[in-house]
């Protein structure tokens, strides 16, 4: 393989500058992410530890192998969306290892809200079924939570993607012999009684955990009945009574210690259908990357040293190194697996569209997983390239990006703009993961460009009625609608609405692609069937 | 010489015996109890036969079943090695009768010295120095205070019947006798109905020196020198050394003369030992002879160069002994350490257990190491827990001391306690340096020989998480390897995490305490918040439970054996106990222990306290055991009542042996 050549100068003052700028980015995500990490406020954390509880991420390491990674989702979900806070929407989701077996995990967090579910919730929880469905992960949920947040219940429980499906998609997932373990760690009330109901295997942990469709208050008044929450659907009645419940758990170090020998007898074997080999580390620091990616967003980098930075011994076997060149294609190995990567390096042409098609088309055929590495402001526009039919080629790509059946990977590395996002592999077209740099930008299109149609608009409509505009008036339009596609572009604000699965720094982009790449291996590669390509 | 010889015996004395046999071409008979199948000294032997249960009454001292093996195996001679049948009179008759030879003194001999007052006589008779006294049968007050001046103080009386101290008097000059006299007489009346009293010259700090005498058949008798064994306790020798500290030329020719004597008065052939008692004055006194090799018997050799063993060998096959008294000279300074399998701060119990790991020090010209045991083997209740004797020679005393300090620190032994560290302690008593020894050493330096037990230092619970760290990084690596998809990122152990750093909790139980260390993830090794603060650590692991350790830029070289949740850290010749405590297990662990209760050791039940189906309440006594000398007792976990003890009074059980159902009434308590 060849192998890439850097023309970075780690001491320049451009690269000082960019790292530097990329750095307080990066910063300001842990610092966030940190407070994320906390939890409820410190009155609720120290009410449930009284309680003898263990906060959700302790839950979450004692239940992984010991010191392994664990690939969190959608970790700023809900931020600032509610008008209060409810940190990673009181649910840890992610995919975590447990005896040597890619999981995803579910972890309520009781000190957010009681673990109710507002719509975010419920949006993350499904997020992580359908990534758990997609690539034949055990689900194991370790539930905390009070069900359905009432007031919000128009956004949690009537539509299709809302609280129910939960349930649908754990039966499906049954169905498909994807294993679903529950532990019941604390309240599990209400429709959430189907949780571990719905469960291949389910655990409850005595004088914590309560199962039932009605709680006391209801109980009594529905039917007058005065009984404890123990005596209602505690451990004993769903251990001993019910049968709701296989396993009982003297405390949460027990029953996650039981949710691991439950995984021990799933009887499963990954069977890699790639061919890989032994990984080497990129010769370049992945962390180089920060002082790749420049400060201001318009001026362009070369994406070769972006790519030279994540794969295997930086080798990368360019496809069509001359045609198109605005997207970057060809293949690499990343953590030992093989991989086609798909890269921006400018507009998009028709050229770089039907390479873009060629290649996908390529992966698909050989069965290698396929990564996008999005930045676009676009498909290049005006009447030369209309005439040209850039929409069909650019259809091409889009056909191609949607077919493929091959695990794709997408990372948003700067902006995510219009078509550019379709072709390009966005939250639409289905990626098995889709993550973004804290840096990035993703909108229909640039803030100073919506600002610029809808001025040019309005001054049309205005001078059709001969009156005039001036500068100044324009300028107190267009600043607002500059800043609310910067408000609503930002990662933190995308994140939070689950429009990808997490912000990352981009030094960790090899790291987290790894974990995906191995994870999507525990479901076989399906057989591509592609639609009709434009002529 | 024999071509081919049995050796009755087991352990390290065995294996030394097959040693020289082997070096002379002399074939071995091994005999074994089921204790013993996969001894050490079964699998040097060339053969080696089964002679019964572990018990040694059942095997190892049943010398018409060994001396059965010996005939079918064709042996010409029978090493008894010490202790068993070494100083059976029967036996060696029995062996003669045979047609065998038995490697040690003639059955007269054996008899001679096997009662003590018996072998005073003797020795009164042939001149050997005896402790002075009056042990006659005249209670006449004034005649006992004739004896008593010709005696002289300090001076000894205790009643005939007596024991246990009860009257019992020294009496430190002649004007206090009468009183003493009489107090001595009341007391013995009152307890044992009888005022008949002895009287015996008072050794105030008596040293045990005793000498290795030699005899072949041909009429030549000779001394191989002293050794000094008076570092002893509970009347057990712990450390020999020769020569003796502090001995004269002169001294040493007049007590080598005496021992002589000793032997010749009884008509001795082969190895044997007179053991005296040497007053501080100088004098001498005759205590007992043993009629056979002596546990102690390298120190001997290191200092002389010679083999006893074959000596022992050429002796019994009716050759001269091999060299002449002018011949013997002594090279250096020699010193042994028994290495036993007890507790010293448990009054010496003996630990019985597996040997999860040993680990001896290299041996050298100036390291010999006796052994019987390998790692993995267990001592047992049947039989001396001695794991190693431990020989150390160098050109003087103190370099000699230096050496067995060096070797003492280097001795690993994990699985059951040792008494290394306090022999430490007396290698580096500055008493003990000086030569100031004698019988009461360890009695008088007490309290600076038993180290309180201290709580884990930082460095050794670093060296602890480091290792639990380093280890569970080997395991990933070799699920890696074993796994379909080998090179995954899945297999890190870097704990990551997306956006922030990780840590990993450890819980280890030190005596009474939990100590927790949280163990932060960092690149090439972690941050470890230890009780004193915080450290950077990183290392790597080597054979053998090795590790290399840097600590916060100190590299430190130790070993960490783990067996199941208990990790032994040996460090700066100290060994540390932690228990890993796993919070996840800690529900498993009382699910299976629920309703079963199990022998924490081997021993024998030797009290039911309840009856089955009594209803009795938590911490009630159900059932005591005994193991060695010491009791323990099984507690009813929580309220309820015993389904079934599964052993009599009497019965032996192996530890985890379950020894009764109990039915809870209440759930079982959950720590």
């Amino acid at each position: 393989m060849s192998i890439l050549k850097t023309s970075l100068n780690v001491n320049s003052k451009e690269f000082r500058a960019n790292a530097e700028s990329m750095a307080a980015i990066v910063a300001d995500l842990r610092e966030k992410a940190a407070e994320i990490r906390l939890g409820g406020d410190e009155r609720s954390r120290a009410k449930h530890l009284e309680r003898g509880k263990l906060l959700p991420r302790e839950r979450v390491r004692q239940l992984l192998d010991v010191s392994s990674p664990f690939l969190e989702l959608s970790q700023f979900a809900a931020y600032k969306v509610y008008g209060e806070d409810v940190p990673a929407a009181g649910i840890i989701t992610g995919i975590g290892r447990i005896l040597g077996q890619e999981c995803m995990i579910f972890a309520n967090d009781a000190t957010v809200k009681g673990g109710t579910y507002y719509p975010l919730t419920v949006k993350k929880h499904l997020r992580a079924q359908e990534i758990a469905e997609a690539n034949h992960l055990p689900c194991i949920y370790l539930v905390d939570s009070g069900g359905v947040f009432l007031p919000r219940q128009e956004e949690v429980f009537p539509d299709r993607d809302h609280f129910g499906r939960i349930f649908y998609n754990q039966a499906n997932m049954s169905g498909k012999g994807i294993p679903q373990i529950a532990a019941v760690m604390g309240s599990c009330t209400a429709g959430g009684a189907y949780m571990p109901a719905m469960s291949d295997e389910s655990i409850i942990v005595r004088r914590q955990g309560t199962i039932f469709l009605a709680g006391p208050p209801l109980v009594k008044a529905a039917i007058g009945e005065v009984v404890s929450a123990e005596d209602l659907g505690g451990a004993e009645v769903h251990c001993r009574t019910s049968g709701v419940t296989d396993h009982y758990a003297a405390n949460d170090g027990h029953a996650l210690s039981i949710a691991r020998r439950i995984v021990g007898n799933l009887n499963r074997q990954k069977k890699l259908p790639l061919a890989i080999r032994e990984p080497v580390e990129p010769l370049y620091d992945p962390s180089e990357i920060h002082g790749v990616i420049t400060t201001d967003s318009r001026k362009p980098y070369d994406v070769h040293e972006v790519i030279s930075r994540i794969v295997d011994g930086s080798e990368f076997d360019e496809f069509k190194q001359l045609y198109g060149t605005t997207l970057v294609c060809g293949f690499a190995h990343i953590w030992g697996y093989p991989v086609g990567i798909v890269a921006n390096n400018g507009i998009l042409f028709s050229e770089s569209a039907l390479k873009g098609a060629h290649f996908i088309e390529l992966c698909s055929q050989r069965g290698i997983p396929l990564i996008f590495l999005q930045n676009v402001t676009g498909f290049m526009v005006g009447s030369k390239y209309e005439a040209g039919g850039i929409a069909k080629d650019g259809a091409k790509m889009v056909t191609a990006v949607s077919c493929a059946s091959v695990p794709k990977f997408t990372v948003i590395t700067g902006g995510s703009y219009g078509a550019g996002n379709y072709g390009m592999c966005g939250r639409a077209f289905s990626p098995r993961f889709l993550w973004i740099w804290p840096n990035a930008r993703v909108s229909v299109m640039g803030g100073e460009q919506a600002a610029s149609v809808l001025a040019t608009v309005k001054r049309d409509s205005m001078e059709a009625r001969g009156e005039t505009w001036s500068a100044e008036d324009e300028e107190t339009f267009r600043k607002p609608v500059r800043d609310m596609y910067e408000h609503q572009g930002h990662p933190y604000y995308a994140s939070a609405r689950l429009w990808d699965d997490g912000i990352i720094d981009p030094a960790d982009t090899r790291m987290v692609l790894g974990l995906g790449i191995s994870a999507t291996m525990n479901a076989p590669i399906e057989k591509t069937s592609f639609g009709i390509f434009r002529m | 010489m024999f071509d081919k010889i049995l050796i009755a015996n087991r352990g390290e004395i065995a294996c030394r015996v097959i040693r020289t046999a082997k070096r002379l071409g002399i074939r071995t008979v091994s005999v074994y109890s089921d204790a013993d199948a996969d001894a050490l000294h079964v699998a040097l032997a060339d053969e080696a036969y089964h002679i019964g249960p572990p018990a040694a009454r059942e095997s190892y001292l049943l010398g018409e079943v060994i001396l059965d093996v010996a005939v079918r195996s064709g042996a010409k001679a029978i090493h008894p090695g010490y202790g068993f049948l070494s100083e059976n009179a029967g036996f060696a008759e029995a062996c003669a009768k045979a047609g065998i030879v038995f490697i040690g003194p003639p059955s007269e001999a054996i008899r001679a010295m096997g009662s003590k007052s018996a072998a005073k006589e003797i020795m009164g008779a042939a001149g050997v120095p005896l402790v002075p006294g009056y042990h006659g049968q005249n209670q006449n007050p004034a005649f006992l205070r004739t004896e008593a001046d010709r005696i002289g103080y300090p001076l000894l009386i205790k009643a005939s019947a007596g024991g246990g101290g009860k009257g019992m008097r020294v009496v430190w000059n002649s004007p206090d006798f009468d009183e003493a006299l009489a107090g001595a007489k009341r007391e013995a009346m009152s307890g044992f109905g009888d005022d008949h009293v002895l009287m015996e010259k008072y050794l105030t700090r008596p040293r045990h020196i005793e000498i290795q005498v030699f005899a072949d058949s041909q009429g030549n008798a000779l001394h191989i020198f002293e050794r000094d064994c008076s570092i002893q306790r509970r009347h057990q020798k712990v450390i020999e050394e020769a020569p003796a500290s502090g001995m004269t030329a002169s001294l040493r020719v007049q007590m080598g003369a005496a021992a002589v004597a000793a032997a010749r008065a009884i008509n001795y052939v082969g190895a044997g030992t007179v053991e005296f008692l040497l007053d501080e004055d100088g004098s001498f006194y005759f205590m007992e002879m043993n009629t056979r090799l002596q546990v102690e018997h390298p120190v001997t050799e290191m200092i002389t160069g010679l083999d006893l063993v074959e000596w022992q060998l050429r002796v019994a096959a009716g050759e001269p002994m091999p060299c002449s008294q002018e011949q013997l000279v002594i090279g250096g300074h020699a010193i042994e350490a028994r290495i036993y399998a007890e507790d010293p701060a448990r009054e010496f119990l003996p630990s019985t257990g597996r040997l999860r790991h040993l680990r001896t020090p290299a041996e050298n010209a100036n390291v010999r190491i006796d052994s019987g045991v390998r790692q993995g083997d267990e001592v047992s209740i049947h039989y001396d827990p001695m794991i190693a004797k431990l020989v150390v020679w160098d050109s003087d005393r103190s370099s000699a001391i230096r050496r067995l300090r060096q070797a003492l620190a280097e001795f690993q032994v994990v699985g059951v306690t040792t008494n290394t560290l306090f022999l430490g302690c007396v290698a580096a008593h500055p008493a003990f340096i000086a030569g100031e020894i004698d019988t009461s050493f360890i009695e008088r330096h007490r309290s600076a020989l038993f180290p309180e037990a201290v709580p884990a230092s930082d460095r050794i619970m670093a060296l602890a998480s480091l290792d639990l760290m380093l280890e569970q990084t080997v395991e990933a690596g070799q699920r890696a390897n074993s796994s379909s998809d080998p090179y995954s990122p899945w297999h890190q152990t870097n704990g990551w995490r997306l956006n922030f750093d990780n840590h990993h909790d450890l819980y280890f139980v030190d005596g009474e305490q939990v100590i927790t260390v949280v163990v932060h993830y960092r690149p090439g090794g972690y941050i470890l918040d230890l009780p004193g603060g915080s450290l950077f650590v990183r290392g790597e692991r080597g054979s053998g439970g090795d590790i290399l350790a840097d600590l916060g830029g100190m590299r430190v070289k130790a070993t960490v054996v783990r067996h199941g949740n208990i990790l032994t850290i040996l460090d700066q010749g100290k060994s540390h106990l932690l228990t890993r405590h796993d919070p996840c297990a800690v529900g498993d662990e009382d699910e299976v222990a629920a309703g079963r209760l199990t022998a924490p050791m081997p021993g024998k039940v030797v009290a039911i306290m309840v009856e089955t189906g009594a209803r009795v309440g938590r911490g009630t006594p159900l059932l005591i055991m005994e193991a060695m000398k010491m009791e323990h007792t099984i507690n009813a976990p929580c309220d309820g009542s015993v389904v079934e003890f599964h052993f009599e009074v009497g019965a032996v059980v192996n530890e985890g042996a379950e020894l009764l159902n109990f039915a809870a009434e209440t759930e079982m308590p959950v720590i």
